[in-house]
């Protein structure tokens, strides 16, 4: 299962860069497709946290709040940066994250990242570093709406 | 293309634009390291995305526009990575941030 959504993801990544229809080139890419697809699990990186098609649903549903949470702070980033008196109070802050797969706490680490105005510097299972631009968005980071969505998304605690 | 799409596409790119250009500013103006990270998180985040909505549009449905979503993927995926490997390298080699409540540096 996990396999073929690999070859059908390689398969659709080929005929997209491709763009050429004829069917040498088709049979050509549906052969690649299948051999690395073959290769990846003989390597047995084909598992949950490789190639994690159970969170696509979850993803799908995180991904639009997240962009709409980047837009936001990325407003509010450049309204920082326009100011004459430049309001900037950075801020180190440590807090434990509730995620408990690989996979959550990469995507909790890539999100507050993604979010201008937050940096993760370190990220590890029991506390997460993170810089931030502003006192006020380094409060908000512990026990975030975004933290529960990343929790939420990877199936609960 | 109609007008409506037309002008959607250009306010894209023109705020896409803008971002970069805020983003550049704020690299500028930022005192130290960390804080120039964070201004630089404009660019490749509201500065790219709007750009290559904006170029989306104007390629309309079709294999470009599929091709600039692959290349918003990429950079949805790897800019996150690169900007933490960046912090955490500089404070592994002892470059301290500059924290709020603490004297400011000297202008360089």
């Amino acid at each position: 299962m996990r396999l073929a959504a690999l070859a059908a993801a390689l398969f659709a990544f080929w005929l997209l860069l491709s763009g050429i229809f004829t069917p040498f080139l088709v049979l050509s890419g549906l052969a690649a497709a299948v051999g690395v697809a073959a290769l990846a699990w003989r390597m047995e990186v084909v598992d949950r946290e490789g190639h994690p098609i159970h969170l696509m649903p979850g993803a799908l549903a995180y991904w639009p709040w997240l962009v709409k949470e980047i837009v936001k702070s990325g407003w509010q980033v450049a309204r920082i940066v326009l100011d004459p008196r430049l309001p900037i109070s950075p801020t180190l802050v440590r807090f434990s994250p509730s995620q408990s797969t690989v996979v959550g706490l990469v995507t909790h680490a890539n999100s507050i990242t993604l979010t201008p105005g937050t940096l993760t510097i370190e990220a590890e299972r029991e506390a997460f570093l993170v810089h931030a631009l502003t006192r006020g968005g380094a409060a908000g980071l512990a026990g975030s709406e975004m933290d529960r969505r990343v929790t939420r998304l990877e199936g609960g605690p | 293309m109609s007008a409506a799409l037309g002008f959607a596409s250009w306010a894209l790119l023109v705020a896409g634009a803008g971002a970069c250009l805020v983003g550049a500013l704020g690299t500028l103006r930022m005192p130290d390291f960390y804080t120039r990270a964070h201004a630089a998180s404009l660019v490749d985040t509201l500065g790219a995305g709007f750009v290559l909505l904006g170029l989306a549009l104007q390629a309309g449905w079709g294999l470009v526009a599929a091709k600039l979503a692959l290349v918003g993927l990429l950079i949805f995926f790897t800019s996150p990575a690169a900007a933490h490997a960046l912090a955490r390298a500089a404070l592994g080699r002892g470059l301290q941030p500059l924290l709020f409540g603490e004297d400011a540096p000297s202008k360089r």
